[in-house]
């Protein structure tokens, strides 16, 4: 726990709303914030108490990542009594999630722990003497509510892969360590080159786990969701019900969707990356076979397929068929056309959902809607995700201590590259093993002094 | 009959490397001293091994040199081999380690303590405290002699209730067939000081007339011998090797069949052992796939025979060691002169102490060495000084003395001892460093003796010299951001000969000097200085400048450390009285009464929501303290 240092977080509720705001306090906040706006005026410079319309723009590849207004607000007449900046950027939980992301990336920032910006305004004079214990409570209450998110995602392949990553750094630790705490020990000499393997295998599963660990991927790029179903079931329909906005082409000559198309949604509170697919059936049409090509690697990758059957036709044999390919995926069934004569077998249509939800709509008179959206709801959250919030936070945080460690991990693999003692390419390494630690909360220095004897056979 | 026998500052018990320390810094600060020992024969006696030093371990030497103690001067004027270790290395983690003449390190120690003015060395066993109004106001001898006090400090080392163990043989004792100290333990007890039982042990020595050499490989020290002290300036010049050798697949077959003798393995011992100082049977059966140990021969010192058998510690039956060291390749025909032993005795729990040594629950009394539940001579002289320093601080109205992690190892050592305890006899290792790279052994002066000077244990005379080196350093740092070297082609053939790429462009020499492979003396070659600088400032210019971004990384770690060290907890609130805080965190809270925001952060079982709420809680201003009466 650091005081005064710069501090970052969201600070409007998570979930739907046209306009999200991400926060920095402390003493860097309008140089941070001025490092990635690009706007009429340098952040550095404008009076404080002003509001500036700028842009977002992550530096090293010059993306732009939003829209944005700035307050700039300088200590001590602030929330913190501390500079703080507020970024209004656009609402949902990806597009913030980004932005709060970006801010992360910059040195000397750090995510903000629960009530710490109360906490500061408190420690800073800001807040009434008689709401000390109301902080307290604060902190203690939500820091709770971290740890059960927290245990509860100690069971899942994240924090079992991170323990092993740490086992994996800790034994390399060890074993430097031995060489320079028993220098005239019998133990294999480390050299970099070992350690150049050692680390490289680290920092090749950190890499692998930041592009797949699904919290993450979710929150980068929302839960990636693909619908599917025969031509002219209604899939375009419900992309645009769901987007409310046309964006794919809606006509009811089978084949007319031919390209994929990516939209963000939320659906109260899930973000969803929508995957809209040509009709999945064979075709000689060799544009359309492109699209179909595509679907089915959609499909492949998706997080939630949204299986869309006509419910005034028969199942056909292309139905089952889609049907075993969606076998064992996260889905919702749904059965569109309710405003027509209804010929499909529903027991059938339960019995491939093999327990899946089952919805019945009519997107054309938007009616079921609401049970959709209520389905994907209930699928995410029900999913051990308690709280929106806590979901954000400690999977944010996740990241960016994986990052960090990568990063660290990265540094020591350059250190031992260009010949520096041992003992330096050592720092970065701890470092790095100190880091994954936050994760599931245990850095305990005693761990090594552990791991040097259990490994090593040490003494005189 | 009870009698008095004089009013003095401080008093100290026991002669060890702890109490050393501890009379020499506070009879030098001015306090009437008296040092009570069992025997002046074993003053500084090695009862383990003939070594100082070692890695983490030679760096507390330098230390306490570095705030006036003795211990480097004695080792450097008694050493038999000196070897620079992790040459190979970093410079965080190089250290010296001697060899010792074990008898003329004593001797030498003695004479040291009976030089001091201010200091009396006196024969007596100390068998109780004088406690007054919960004050430790002196101490009582067998002989019933009355020493009275305003500070008492404590060094009984492995003697309290001390217990010898050779197989099946067990009898109380001292280390080395001293007498032990029972009754003062008993006492202490008596006194509501809670107490651990640990166990050591040593190997046996055996005459070097009869070791066949030519079955060992010989281990020399190194070519020029470099001094702990930074006020050493002269060095005997012959150096003693030491000698390896290894057990054999006999030697395991040996202590695998008599393994029910041991006492570790029959129940006999009861104490916790230390686990990097293990005995060759535990060794054994812990890491049964590895075919063999090293076994190192030290001598004892210059005249006598004696070889002390490292690697070879053990509590088996007298006879099973026999066989055991005849079983090793180069001692088929040795013959033992002493058995090795373990030994059971009794330590006060660490976390009862403040990080002044002083116990919480008797003021006055302090208490510093292996009683603290340590190992290792270096550890025990460590807090030895330390606790001297405290007493006399106190004796003087003073304001205590108390290094941080970021100061030096003795700091992380009594920062550890006091806020976390130990379960085990405690070794400083350079693993339990944070800031290793700024705990150099290179460095102790210009970490800590401008404190020594503060506290009166350094002479002005060689605070200047200090001072004078410090000047030396800047200006040469300073030289090397503004000097700026250009290529040539005389440069690109000098690198060329060195294996180093030619200079692209015309850089500053503080970045050449960045390059590994560059070296101080290279730049003093191609852009010498105006005076030539002395080797140890060229030395620290060469480890500031070249790891500069590491050791900016952890400056950058203690500035953060030291906004959390200086948040003061006053000393005795109320932690039962505060809304929030988990049970587990408000008995370890009131166990520990640590002293810093930074140092309650560090006890196991106070997690982060707890130091937050106990940050609030003190910050408001309106806390709870415990009543006085207690």
């Amino acid at each position: 726990m650091m005081e005064f240092d710069t501090i970052a977080a969201i600070s409007t509720p998570m979930g739907e709303g046209a306009i999200a705001i991400v926060r920095l306090s402390g003493t860097q906040a309008v140089t941070i914030a001025d490092h990635v706006y690009r706007g009429a005026n340098r952040l550095i410079d404008v009076p404080t108490h002003t509001i500036h319309y700028g842009k977002l723009v992550d530096r090293e590849t010059d993306q732009v990542v939003d829209e944005v207004m700035v307050s700039v607000m300088r200590a001590p007449k602030t929330f913190t009594r501390e500079d703080v900046v507020e970024l209004n950027c656009h609402g949902g939980l990806v597009a913030v999630n980004r932005v709060l992301e970006l801010i992360l990336e910059q040195p000397g920032v750090r995510l903000a722990e629960p009530g710490e910006f109360t906490k500061r305004a408190f420690l800073n004079g800001r807040i009434d003497l008689s709401q000390a214990e109301a902080v307290m409570d604060l902190i203690r209450a939500k820091t709770d509510r971290a740890m059960t998110v927290a245990l509860g995602q100690m069971e899942g392949r994240l924090s079992r892969l991170v323990n092993e990553l740490r086992q994996q750094l800790l034994e390399t630790i060890a074993a430097v360590e031995v060489n320079i705490d028993y220098p005239e020990y019998d133990a294999e000499e480390m050299t970099q080159a070992i350690i150049r393997d050692k680390a490289g295998d680290v920092r090749r599963v950190l890499g692998e786990l930041l592009s797949t660990a699904r919290q993450g991927k979710i929150l980068r790029e929302g839960l990636s969701t693909a619908i599917i179903g025969r031509p002219n079931v209604g899939k375009s329909s419900l992309l645009n019900t769901l987007v409310q906005e046309a964006k794919a082409i809606v006509t009811d000559i089978a084949g007319t969707t031919r390209d994929t198309i990516e939209e963000y949604v939320n659906v109260r509170g899930v973000p969803l990356k929508l995957v809209d697919t040509a009709g999945i059936r064979e075709t000689e049409d060799i544009v359309e076979r492109i699209g179909v090509e595509k679907s089915r690697q959609a499909l492949k990758s998706a997080d939630l397929v949204l299986l869309v059957l006509n419910g005034n036709d028969e199942l056909t044999p292309e139905d089952e068929l889609l049907f075993d390919a969606i076998e064992g995926m996260n889905a919702i069934i749904i059965v569109n056309k309710s405003d027509l004569e209804q010929k499909v077998d529903l027991g059938r249509v339960r019995e491939r959902a093999d327990g899946r939800p089952v919805v019945t709509t009519s997107l054309l008179e938007e009616a079921g809607v609401n049970d959709l959206e209520q389905a994907i709801a209930a699928l995410f959250f029900e999913k051990g995700v308690e709280s929106k919030d806590m979901t954000y936070v400690s999977n944010a945080r996740h990241i960016q201590l994986i990052k960090q460690s990568s990063k660290m991990i990265e540094d020591a693999l350059d250190a031992a590259e260009n010949g520096m003692p041992i003992d330096m390419v050592q720092i970065d390494l701890r470092r790095a093993w100190d880091t994954l630690g936050e994760i599931n909360g245990d850095t305990v220095q005693e761990s090594l002094i552990d791991q040097l004897f259990s490994q090593f056979c040490l003494g005189k | 009959m009870a009698y008095q026998a004089g009013e003095f500052d401080v008093v100290v018990v026991g002669a060890g490397h702890a109490g050393i320390e501890a009379s020499l810094a506070a009879a030098r600060m001015g306090a009437k001293t008296v040092m009570l020992t069992m025997n002046p024969d074993m003053v500084g006696f090695m009862y383990c091994n003939p070594s100082i030093g070692g890695p983490a371990k030679g760096i507390v030497v330098r230390e306490i040199d570095a705030l006036g103690g003795e211990m480097a001067r004695a080792i450097d004027a008694t050493y038999i081999q000196m070897k620079m270790l992790n040459t190979s290395k970093g410079p965080a983690v190089r250290a010296l380690r001697a060899q010792a003449d074990k008898f003329e390190y004593q001797n030498r120690m003695k004479k040291a303590l009976e030089d001091e003015p201010n200091l009396l060395l006196r024969q007596a066993l100390v068998e109780h405290l004088l406690i007054e109004d919960g004050k430790c106001v002196g101490v009582v001898t067998n002989t019933g002699a009355e020493y009275r006090a305003k500070a008492v400090i404590v060094t009984t080392g492995t003697f309290m209730r001390g217990k010898i163990i050779i197989g099946e043989l067990s009898y109380e004792s001292g280390p080395n067939n001293q007498m032990p100290s029972v009754n003062l333990s008993k006492h202490l007890e008596e006194l509501g000081l809670e107490l651990a039982r640990f166990k050591t042990g040593t190997p046996p020595r055996i005459d070097g007339k009869t070791i066949d050499y030519s079955k060992t490989e010989i281990q020399p020290g190194d070519d020029v011998a470099l001094p702990f002290s930074y006020e050493t300036t002269e060095m005997i010049t012959e150096q003693i090797p030491c000698w390896l050798t290894y057990t054999s697949e006999r030697t395991h077959r040996i202590i695998d069949e008599n393994l029910h003798r041991s006492p570790m393995f029959s129940g006999m011992i009861k104490g916790t052992g230390p686990r990097y100082c293990p005995s060759i049977e535990d060794k054994v059966v812990r890491f049964n796939d590895k075919p063999r140990h090293q076994i190192f021969l030290e001598p004892e010192g210059r005249d006598t025979e004696e070889i002390y058998v490292q690697g070879l510690s053990t509590s088996l039956p007298e006879d099973v060691q026999h066989d055991m060291l005849r079983s090793i390749p180069g001692l088929e025909k040795a013959e033992m002169m002493r058995p090795g032993y373990a030994i059971e005795y009794d330590a006060v729990v660490p976390t009862q102490l403040w990080p002044t040594l002083e116990t919480k629950k008797i003021e006055g009394l302090f208490t510093a060495g292996q009683i603290n539940g340590t190992s290792g001579y270096e550890e025990a002289a460590g807090q030895g000084i330390m606790a001297g320093i405290n007493a006399t601080l106190k004796v003087q109205g003073k304001d205590p003395l108390i290094l941080s992690r970021s100061q030096g190892y003795i700091g992380v050592m009594i920062d550890d001892l006091v806020t976390k305890g130990t379960n085990e006899p405690y070794r400083l290792l350079t693993s339990r460093a944070e800031y290793r790279l700024l705990l150099r052994h290179d460095n102790a002066d210009l970490r800590l003796t401008d404190i020594g000077h503060e506290i009166g244990l350094i002479s002005e005379e060689r605070h200047a010299r200090l001072g004078a080196k410090k000047d030396e350093i800047a200006r040469e740092m300073k030289r090397l951001e503004k000097t700026i070297i250009k290529p040539s082609a005389e440069l690109t053939a000098r690198f060329e000969a060195l294996g180093m790429a030619p200079l692209k462009e015309a850089v500053q020499a503080a970045t050449l000097l960045k390059r590994p492979e560059a070296s101080y003396a290279l730049i003093a070659e191609v852009a010498p200085a105006p005076v030539a600088l002395s080797i140890e400032a060229a030395e620290q210019v060469e480890i500031q400048v070249k790891y500069a971004g590491y050791i900016d990384k952890q400056l950058d770690q203690v500035e953060r450390m030291m906004k959390m060290e200086q948040k003061r907890i006053p000393e005795r609130i109320d932690y039962d009285a505060i809304q929030g805080l988990a049970m587990e965190a408000k008995q370890k809270l009131n166990q520990v009464r640590p002293l810093s925001i930074g140092q309650a952060s560090r006890i196991s079982g106070v997690n982060p929501a707890d130091v937050s709420i106990l940050l609030v809680y003190i910050e408001q201003g309106q806390y709870a303290l415990i009543s006085e009466s207690e």
